[in-house]
């Protein structure tokens, strides 16, 4: 038994796996550590690239245009994870509950699901037009006014755009996780509070809550590395401006890697995002066996 | 409190029906002024005229061909689901049933890259295949995403649960480990390939930040950028722009709620896990 032949054809099963996995994420995992220390630049050019030590990560930390993106980014997240949490975890209660043409008003709210970003950033530049689109209309109805909010092209408010259309977006994907975190919650749990005279709050508040604990560490966890990977929305809608207002960390990589070729420099960036990002990870995966 | 609910979901149902409305609405209005004068109303979101002038002009764009466009995304997932969906399987049965003691080291290796957020991949990867001159093909959009250490944790988390009986059985009847995986274990595993295929179709259809970077110009341009170049040069156009949206979603929407129950099923079946 001493041959390792026999291996062989369990082996020949992994590797087109093993072989893809190696050269598209172990080894441009370790090219983007490898690079951030070095002067690498997409494009060929006479002088060789060098080692240059942190200072990529020195230029990173002295750039105001980083901090900048690290500030717009946290805003975002902060601002869309629990307006997108309770949105989402509310309308799955609602959509939990016995409803006639219940399964037409499930079949609308996945509706973002399904359709492509790109479209939906598109949809909303609609929407966010100026002066006239529907947001503003809906504004001047209010105020009863013809003021109107230059949503995209104000510094103060870009962002906060950029977040009401990330929710739409973004929302009916964690209600359907909440909703079957919702659905496996033993509905004699339910009978015995209603025995006891439990209010609908008092439910939610010892039993839904409580019952919900893996999903909402797992639905938090993925709304914020989804939150904190913002790219999509801004590249298209403001490509970061005005005045890098809804410049986020991946926009700041894509532009530094990609428009301005600097690889070594925009590697250093990946690396701290991904460290950020793992260590979300980590922490979620501690939460979880805590159990 | 019942009629309260209803009027909770339906507020709900029109947070989302409006803006996709909006879509269709503009679309069929071939009259950019109306457009423009029917934005800020309920006129916005409420057809008033049923022309397909836009989705003429859409359709017949000699710099925007929406005939490739759809192509080329056709062709990249239909690919790309075809050897994701062998790809991952086979690794993971090997994974699940084969003898060696290395397989959980190549196991934890595995979970180990679920932690690696794509967008850090993204430069060194674009190096990589611009030396390999791949950019502009078709290849840099099918291969990079074809390994999935998630699908292969569904596969091996599925095939694990096979009675051993059976995998002995067919041992016994002469089977090699592939025939077994071919022949027994991956016709079994349909509901699996069923979510694979639906999570990795999101991902393609979703997928914006390797694609601009690797596709330059409209030759191998799958839809999603193409929306979002086509939006970028007909900015005022809000007809074309909202017909060449609707053409790009709507059969996919209306394929995705043909299958609601396995879309849901897949999308929370996937999250349990985690």
């Amino acid at each position: 038994m001493k041959s390792y032949k026999r291996f062989l054809p369990e082996v020949g099963m992994l590797l087109p796996a093993i072989i893809l996995m190696v050269v598209f994420i172990f080894i441009p995992f370790f090219l983007s550590g490898y690079f951030s220390f070095t002067n690498e630049r997409l494009m060929p050019r006479p002088i060789p690239t060098q080692w240059i030590g942190l200072r990529n990560y020195e230029r990173i930390l002295a750039d105001s245009e980083f901090w900048m993106s690290v500030k717009n980014t946290l805003y975002f997240a902060i601002v869309v994870i629990p307006i997108q949490l309770s949105l989402s975890l509310a309308s799955a209660i609602l959509l939990n509950s016995k409803l006639k043409f219940i399964a037409v008003f499930r079949g609308i709210t996945i509706l973002p699901i399904l359709t492509p970003i790109t479209v939906i950033v598109v949809i909303w530049a609609a929407i966010f037009q100026t002066p006239d689109g529907l947001l503003n209309g809906i504004y001047q109805w209010l105020t009863g006014t013809y003021d109107y909010i230059d949503w995209l092209g104000d510094e103060t408010i870009a962002m906060l755009s950029i977040v009401i259309l990330s929710i739409w977006a973004s929302f009916p994907f964690q209600m359907l996780i909440y909703l079957a975190g919702l659905q496996e919650i033993p509905k004699d749990r339910y009978e015995a509070a209603e025995i006891d005279g439990f209010n609908k709050w008092q439910q939610f508040r010892y039993i839904t809550f409580p019952g919900l604990r893996n999903t909402n560490i797992f639905v938090v966890i993925i709304t914020t590395i989804g939150a904190l990977s913002l790219f999509t929305q801004v590249n298209i809608l403001t490509g970061g401006g005005p005045n890098g207002s809804t410049t986020t960390i991946i926009q700041y990589m894509f532009s530094n890697g990609f428009s301005s070729q600097k690889i070594g420099y925009a590697s250093a960036v990946s690396v701290i995002f991904f460290i950020t990002v793992a260590s979300l990870g980590l922490l979620q995966r501690r939460l979880m066996r805590n159990e | 409190m019942q009629y309260f609910k209803y009027f909770l979901a339906f507020m709900l149902s029109m947070f989302i029906l409006i803006p996709l409305m909006m879509a269709v609405t503009i679309s069929l209005n071939p009259s950019n002024t109306d457009i423009l004068s029917n934005m800020g109303s309920w006129k916005s979101f409420i057809p008033q005229v049923f022309s397909f002038d836009n989705y003429r002009a859409v359709w017949s764009d000699p710099y925007h061909p929406f005939g490739l466009y759809l192509f080329n995304t056709f062709f990249i997932t239909s690919i790309s689901l075809t050897l994701s969906l062998m790809v991952n399987s086979c690794a993971a049965f090997s994974l699940a049933w084969g003898e060696g003691k290395y397989r959980k080291y190549i196991l934890g290796a595995i979970i180990s890259v679920l932690a690696i957020p794509g967008e850090s991949l993204v430069l060194p990867q674009l190096l990589m295949v611009s030396k390999a001159n791949l950019v502009d093909t078709y290849t840099v959009q099918i291969l990079p995403g074809l390994a999935n250490a998630f699908f292969i944790f569904l596969f091996y988390q599925f095939f694990s649960k096979i009675p051993k009986d059976l995998i002995d059985a067919a041992r016994v009847d002469g089977f090699s480990l592939f025939q077994t995986y071919l022949k027994i274990a991956l016709p079994l595993s349909k509901p699996v390939c069923v979510t694979v295929c639906i999570l990795h179709f999101l991902g393609i259809w979703n997928s914006y930040l390797w694609p601009i970077m690797v596709t330059r110009g409209p030759e191998v341009r799958p839809l999603s950028v193409a929306m979002a170049a086509y939006f970028g040069s007909n900015q005022t156009q809000w007809g074309n722009v909202m017909a060449f949206a609707v053409c790009m979603a709507i059969p996919v929407i209306i394929f995705f709620l043909i299958i609601q129950r396995q879309f849901i099923a897949s999308i929370t079946g996937s999250s349990v896990k985690g």
